[in-house]
């Protein structure tokens, strides 16, 4: 029965005397699914999407109660939800939170995949009717029949929607025999999986067998479907309220043909090669579709369209938020979250306002005036061994989003935000050697395959048909590069300065040149500058414009603040009075960058309007809360350039800038920034240079006498050589400016030192390598603090779990700290003080500091910034350290008085931050941690101890399951230390089968077993996936700890493949000593109740779900 | 390449790049919010002595499809009359590459032949905010060193008759047993619309705009008004048939459906009145609420007047839908007549097809109708009357717009 009194509509709109919205009755409490922590395939969309669903329930006065162990994200903040559960978001959690919270209903359609399914096993189970929890919005048996896709072939085809033919399996052979009728290529998907996963093509039986082995691994049931490969791929974003009123919100078509992941493809919103005909037909197919299936919210449709004829086919429906609807968001202006969380609630489209424009209704079509553009952001060369190809499975790790007013504005826009190396659209001669690599990588997409395009046009002099019939990519677009192309062959040729004309330069500007590409492109011996090149144009009086996005392209007035620039205008739509502070965001999520600063960005524009400042947020980044422009005065979607953010700064007269809380993205154009005049909050960007510069670093530690390991820069291979042996190995080789760890690596002899600097770049008096003395088995130790005027005010001491060595950013880390001496802690306030003055600080920093021993604590790396650990350490103190910092970058009065969080305060709970790694779509690649990132995400939990919030933690990762005995437990790698055995004998006792891959390992292990438990040898095969299954099933292995002290030197290696697999199933690994001690630790103390708790008469609620203000003992931020 | 000019009278000016009709043209400058359709758009004889301005700033992608290219219907495949209708347009960015498998010319090789001036490189949405604030305004579009054209308000001719089919012509259903024979008035209608009456298996005989349908409904089981150009009161000739054909009580059962200029001469033809939009509703993105049922539709658009529903005789008429953005009036349907007009489109071409529904609502009036004829026995032969003004012998019809 429909929880919706009514589905008929009724003459009721917002702003009409016949309002009379009939809501959902008895809904006070309103359980929110998070997403858990960032990964591939499900990452920063889902804290835009659940924070905007939590604003409009807040609105709607209901309590909100939100799961969600992402404690980085700004929706598990009190200022959104009313209760937050730092918790595993799995149905076993869930089900606790129901039963101590009783909430009226429940929202599953905000949380990503891992909330659907969530919700779809609760349902399942009985839960939700057992204590009669509603499903706003979308009913279950609707969200199953989007997921599985037999019921989904059977609904389209009772309304004649074709779709691709599928047929869904269970085993390998039933696949192979499908494709056998299909025929070959074939495209396997999994049910139930986010953004592809497990998906794959196959060309032949061979591969199949392969692909489908492995999927299977992934998931119950498979479906393997004719290959639509080189169809134009189209998306719908629709929303349908409890009344039958449908739009379609906007729709995007890919720049990739089928056969990329939408989320790995570079799209364009709306649509650019589509008739009338076609793009309403697609349209009225959506709107039967999410009629027919009875969605109560929003939905994405996916096509694949004939190119050459009114053919098409359904590729899939996601009957919930997605990051497409999080593009779809942002491209048009229509907060999508928000209105299907106000429909989940009983309101129709008419009963709600155009949020944009206030004066029409929400139920429209939203029209562009404007295209944008949206490339994914890959980060696969930090991975060894990784597959680097693109296609049904999703490898990006986040994505941008550009505007502008014709596509080689937005596409080059968005080129750039990738990553500031780009110039635009851009190839170099050799980028691809030959011919046959160059043609290749056209044919087949990779990551690089728009350099790719970029060869071949503007240096090969590839035409459009030769590309498009590689790639298969629409002429339109390719058209569109040629006339970029033809600009840049105009500047190739300048050779004097007057032929910089004003003309040329305004041909350049328009189709989206920066003034950086424009002085790279120009003869060098004119010796030219980009701020030569930012000097002449605006001379001839080329500025950019601002324009707005209002949703219906300037048919209505609207007073929106978001905003974006362009050249190809005549006149701007908004008038610079209002002098507002400029924040610069994160830009895009990639390893090392992601929501924690977002979180910051959004927590300084709060905390700057709640100080009575106008507020300018620039950003670019489709999937944040910073981009929603009710968060701030004014919004820019726009790069965070120095070219860009210094217009901005210049057209608004800006107040002042604040560069330090968007992490290292904008922290590298302070300086250019601070030169230029700009006024730029908190500490100096001279002074910030200073932590950066290594040498500078160096020489001010050594004068506040701070310790540091022994460090060189070196400009050849002989110094290097020198350094190394004079310390002793291992040493750890880095460039300067360093973000999350990028070509950093710890070397340990001789050999491997040649190979690393020749891989890492050409070593030269110009690319100087920095080397410094590796410390093993040291504690590392993460200070976070924010000071005044070189006062420290607030600061946080984490201690990681894992030794030095591994990238902070995938450390576990907790707080407060559990082993370390009151004289510690005063010895790391004392540094942070000495730090602050040295640097003069004023605002955010972080140190990484290590322990060896009873030696004096090093210092191994200072961020004169907001750190990845700001919202965690502000969330489990209680104090937001954002908050702090803009009071200290406004000074004065605003000030609050110093607090030493870590010595005068005592905490009766425990926190602990755990890595979110996403190995389970990068094909191949090494699950191995190192001084490089290698995490896309983290979450966290409290606990009554370190242990409870470890254990708890490490189940709100992703898939993360528990092993229960009797199941195997397979050991391996490095048996040279204790670690491995230590935690064998830890498990032993528990009930637990143990394995070992050979001889020596089961040796080495019965030394530290001490009760009689066999160890038994598992034979792996070499380059056996199906065997090796077979071997891990029969066995029963449900956990593998493998502990490997380096990288694999080649995929033969067994630790590896052991690693892989382990990924490949999915199963629980470690492979770092210290976590899984600790985990073995945590099993050791935790699983008898677990066994319990799972048992289906269990009445228990275990201690760790409490709320995050229980544990605190009051409402914090 | 040449250079080119639009300016609006009494309002700013923009420098482009002509890319059309090497022919400096005047008129009415009018502006649509769709992001599709330009060739549809382009040959809707509503758009008649226009110069239309589009905000979607990427233009001419898909290139023109072929405009003699006919349906099982012989109507027009991909074009909404045989020729542009606009006098010119004016683009953000006009696509000189186009893509697309069904164009066999570029947007300017077709501007070039049909004659309409075209720029490109307008900031449109400066465009839009002048007309949205002032209102529709006199533009012209001035080609290289021409002399600039006298601004000329085509609001001010009787533009229906310069789109008008000159004789009548008739559009076979293609079934064996057609289930009606509909009239149609044609004040520049959309070949979309014939075909949505066609494709539901109806005759469609086609008069000229200031035909006596009065005199020969009686051969009908439906009436159709279609939509067209200009100021509704100019037709004055059609609004006093209409009235003749409403006041006349033989005629009370008769189906009669209009659409966009079809039914504001309903609405004059009961005695309302008609005013003209500040700046009117041109658009795929209109949402409109069925003021029966309440449900919402997303509707196609195209028009600068409306219906002022105050002046609706309230015991003949009341409001069917409502315009939700600026709550002017969308439909009327009678109190106790089969009689109902929208002042959308919704045979779309371009634009969602949401309304389509509409044309099943016409047929199923119509079948109720011939039902009631059959049980009275109304069903007359062709009377000799009637065939004062025309010979309505279907098989001597033309079978196409007769446009001279």
């Amino acid at each position: 029965m429909s929880i919706y009194t009514s589905t008929e509509p009724s003459i009721s709109s917002f702003n009409s005397p016949n309002y009379n919205p009939q809501l959902v009755q008895g809904v006070n409490t309103v359980l929110v699914i998070g997403s858990g922590g960032l990964s591939i395939g499900q990452a920063g969309e889902f804290d835009y999407s659940g924070s905007q669903a939590i604003k409009a329930l807040r609105e709607s006065n209901i309590k909100t109660i939100l799961i969600n162990p992402n404690i980085a994200t700004n929706q598990t903040s009190h200022s959104l939800a009313d209760r937050v559960y730092y918790l595993p978001v799995t149905p076993e959690y869930i089900t606790y939170i129901i039963e101590r919270e009783h909430p009226d209903a429940i929202l599953l359609t905000f949380g990503g995949q891992t909330g659907l399914n969530c919700g779809i096993a609760l349902d399942q189970s009985g839960i939700l009717a057992k204590y009669g929890v509603k499903v706003l919005g979308t009913p279950i048996s609707t969200l199953i029949t989007s997921e599985d896709r037999d019921r989904f072939a059977t609904a389209l085809k009772q309304i004649n929607i074709p779709i691709a033919e599928s047929v869904a399996c269970e085993t390998v052979e039933t696949t192979l025999d499908a494709a056998k009728k299909i025929g070959y290529p074939v495209i396997v998907r999994s049910a139930f999986a986010l953004g592809g996963l497990g998906s794959g093509f196959a060309n032949n039986e061979d591969e199949l067998r392969q692909l489908a082995s492995q999927s299977l691994a992934l998931a119950p049931q498979i479906l393997v479907e004719k290959s639509l490969k080189g169809w134009k791929e189209v998306e719908y974003e629709v929303v349908r309220d409890r009344a039958n009123n449908c739009i379609t919100v906007c729709n995007m078509e890919n720049f990739d043909p089928l056969g990329v992941h939408t989320g790995d493809s570079i799209v364009f919103a709306p649509s650019q090669t589509l008739s009338d005909e076609e793009f309403h037909m697609l349209r009225s197919a959506a709107i039967k579709i999410i009629r027919h299936l009875g969605v109560i919210g929003e939905c994405n449709v996916q096509y694949a369209l004939q190119p050459d004829g009114l053919d098409y086919r359904v590729i899939e429906v996601n009957a919930r938020l997605s990051r497409s609807s999080a593009l779809a968001s942002k491209a048009t202006g229509y907060p999508l979250a928000y209105t299907a969380a106000k429909i989940a609630l009983g309101y129709t489209l008419p009963e709600l306002p155009n949020p944009i424009t206030k004066t029409t209704v929400a139920n429209f079509e939203p029209s562009l005036d404007y295209i944008v553009a949206k490339i994914p952001k890959w980060d696969l060369a930090k991975f060894q061994y990784v597959d680097r190809s693109i296609g049904s499975s999703m490898k990006s790790v986040g994505e941008v989003m550009a505007i502008g007013r014709n596509y080689e504005e937005a596409f080059q826009k968005a080129l750039r935000q990738i990553d500031p190396s780009m110039l635009g659209f851009q190839g170099s001669p050799d980028e691809f050697a030959t011919k046959e690599e160059l043609d290749n990588a056209l044919a087949n997409p990779t990551d690089r395959r728009v350099l790719a395009i970029g060869q071949a046009m503007i240096h090969e002099g590839y035409s459009v048909d030769t590309i498009h019939d590689l790639s298969k990519i629409d002429k339109w677009f390719l058209y569109k590069c040629e006339n970029i192309v033809e600009v840049y062959k105009a500047l190739f040729n300048v050779t004097s300065l007057d032929q910089l004309t004003k003309e040329l330069l305004t041909k350049a500007k328009k189709l989206g040149f920066s003034d950086k590409q424009i002085v790279k492109s120009i003869s060098s011996d004119l010796n030219q500058s980009e701020l030569d090149i930012r000097k002449l144009r605006k001379s001839y009086g080329i500025v950019p414009f601002v324009k707005r996005i209002d949703t219906l392209a300037a048919e209505f007035p609207a007073m929106t603040n978001y905003l974006y620039t362009t050249y190809n205008a005549v006149k701007s739509d908004v008038e610079f009075n209002e002098n507002g502070m400029l924040v610069l965001g994160s830009g895009v999520y990639r390893i090392g960058s992601s929501v924690e600063f977002d979180w910051c960005a959004v927590n300084t524009a709060n905390t700057l309007r709640k100080e009575g400042k106008k507020t300018i947020m620039i950003n670019y980044n489709p999937e944040t809360v910073s981009t929603d422009f009710d968060e701030v005065d004014r919004l820019y979607f726009e790069e965070l350039s120095f070219e860009r953010v210094m217009d901005i700064y210049e057209l608004e007269q800006s107040e002042g800038c604040i560069i330090s809380v968007g992490g290292q993205q904008p922290q590298n154009i302070a300086l250019s920034l601070f030169e230029n005049g700009c006024n730029i909050l908190g500490t100096s960007p001279m002074d910030i240079d200073k932590a950066e510069n290594r040498h500078k670093f160096s020489t001010i530690l050594d004068s506040i006498r701070v310790d540091q390991p022994e460090w060189s820069e070196l400009s050849s291979m002989e110094e290097a050589n020198k350094f190394a042996l004079k310390v002793g190995f291992p040493v750890l080789i880095r460039p300067s400016y360093v973000l999350s760890g990028a070509a950093m690596s710890v070397v340990n002899d001789v050999d491997e030192l040649k190979v690393k600097l020749s891989l890492a770049s050409d070593i030269s008096p110009d690319h100087p390598v920095v080397m410094s003395k590796f410390i093993e088995g040291a504690q590392e130790i993460d200070v976070d603090a924010v000071a005044y005027k070189g006062k420290v005010l607030v600061h946080a001491i984490s201690e990681h779990i894992e030794n030095a060595g591994i990238h902070s950013g995938d450390a576990s880390l907790i707080l407060p700290p559990q082993h370390l001496s009151n004289d510690t802690k005063r010895e790391l306030k004392d540094i942070a003080d000495k730090v602050a003055i040295a640097w003069n600080i004023t605002g955010p920093f972080n140190m990484q500091i290590i322990k060896d021993g009873k030696k004096p604590l090093k210092v191994i790396e200072c961020n004169i910034r907001a750190s990845r650990s700001f919202p965690f350490v502000s969330k489990v103190l209680g104090v937001n350290f954002i908050e702090v910092a803009v009071k200290a970058f406004l000074g004065g009065d605003k000030v609050p008085e110093p607090v030493d969080l870590m010595m005068d305060r005592q905490y009766n709970y425990v926190a602990t931050k755990v890595p979110q790694f996403s190995f389970t779509r990068l094909a191949g690649a090494d699950p191995f941690l190192g001084v490089e990132m290698a995490s896309t995400g983290e979450v966290a939990s409290f606990g009554k101890d370190y242990l409870e919030s470890y254990w708890t933690a490490i189940q709100s990762t992703m898939n993360f399951k528990v092993p229960l005995p009797p199941s195997g437990i397979l050991f391996g790698g490095d048996l040279s230390k204790d670690h491995l055995g230590n935690v064998a004998h830890e498990l032993e006792g528990l009930g637990f089968h143990f394995f070992a891959p050979n001889e020596k390992t089961k040796e080495y292990l019965a030394k530290y077993i001490k009760k009689d438990i066999t160890v038994e040898i598992l034979d792996f095969p070499k380059n056996d996936n199906k065997k090796i299954r077979a071997l891990f099933e029969d066995n029963d292995i449900k956990c593998v700890f493998n502990l490997a002290s380096k990288r694999a030197e080649n995929t033969d290696d067994q630790d590896y493949q052991m690693r892989r697999q382990a990924i490949d199933f999915a199963l629980p690994l470690f492979n770092e000593p210290q976590t899984a001690q600790l985990f073995a630790k945590a099993l050791h103390a935790k699983i008898g109740e677990k066994v319990e708790l799972l048992k289906a008469d269990n009445k228990k609620i275990p201690s760790e779900v409490l709320s995050w203000e229980e544990f605190l003992g009051y409402k914090a931020i | 390449m040449s250079k080119a000019i639009f300016n609006i009278q009494n309002g700013p000016t923009f420098e482009g790049i002509s890319f059309g009709a090497e022919k400096s043209i005047a008129g009415e400058a009018v502006f649509t919010t769709s992001l599709v359709g330009y060739p549809e758009s382009m040959t809707d004889p509503s758009y008649r002595g226009q110069i239309l301005v589009f905000t979607q700033p990427l233009i001419g992608n898909y290139g023109v499809p072929d405009g003699t290219a006919r349906d099982e219907f012989n109507l027009l495949k991909y074009f909404e009359s045989p020729h542009a209708h606009v006098i010119g347009i004016v683009v953000a960015e006009y696509a000189y590459k186009y893509s697309h498998w069904n164009a066999i010319e570029s947007l300017a090789q077709w501007c070039q032949r049909e004659g309409v001036a075209a720029i490109t490189g307008v900031d449109t949405r400066a465009v839009v905010q002048y007309l949205r604030e002032e209102g529709s305004s006199l533009g012209r579009i001035t080609i290289g060193n021409d002399t600039p054209c006298e601004y000329f308000d085509p609001m001010a001719t009787h533009l229906v008759e310069q789109v008008t089919t000159k004789k009548p012509f008739h559009v076979a259903s293609t079934l064996k047993n057609p289930v009606a024979n509909i009239a149609l008035i044609d004040c520049g209608v959309k070949e979309n619309i014939i075909r949505c009456l066609a494709i539901r298996g109806a005759n469609v005989t086609v008069f000229p705009c200031d035909f006596k349908i009065q005199e020969v409904a009686d051969q009908f089981d439906g009436i159709f008004l279609s939509n067209g150009p200009g100021d509704p009161a100019m037709n004055v000739k059609t609004i006093s048939n209409l009235r003749e054909l409403l006041n006349n009580p033989n005629f009370d059962k008769i189906p009669i459906f209009g659409i966009c200029l079809g039914h504001q001469l309903l609405a004059l033809a009961s005695g309302a009145k008609t005013t003209k939009l500040k700046y009117g509703n041109r658009a795929h993105n209109i949402p409109v609420m069925d003021l029966i049922t309440g449900q919402c539709h997303i509707t196609s658009q195209n028009h600068g007047y409306a219906v002022d529903v105050e002046t609706l005789p309230k015991d003949q008429w009341k409001p069917y839908f409502i315009n939700l953005n600026d709550q002017s009036n969308e439909g009327m349907i009678h109190l106790t007549k089969p009689i109902f007009s929208t002042q959308f489109h919704p045979e779309a071409k371009g634009g969602p097809l949401d309304t389509d529904i509409m044309f099943d609502k016409f047929f199923h009036n119509i079948e109720v109708f011939k039902a009631q004829k059959n049980d009275l026995k109304m069903e007359q032969p062709l009377k000799s009357t009637n065939l004062k003004q025309l010979n309505l012998n279907i098989d001597v019809l033309a079978k196409e717009r007769v446009l001279l």
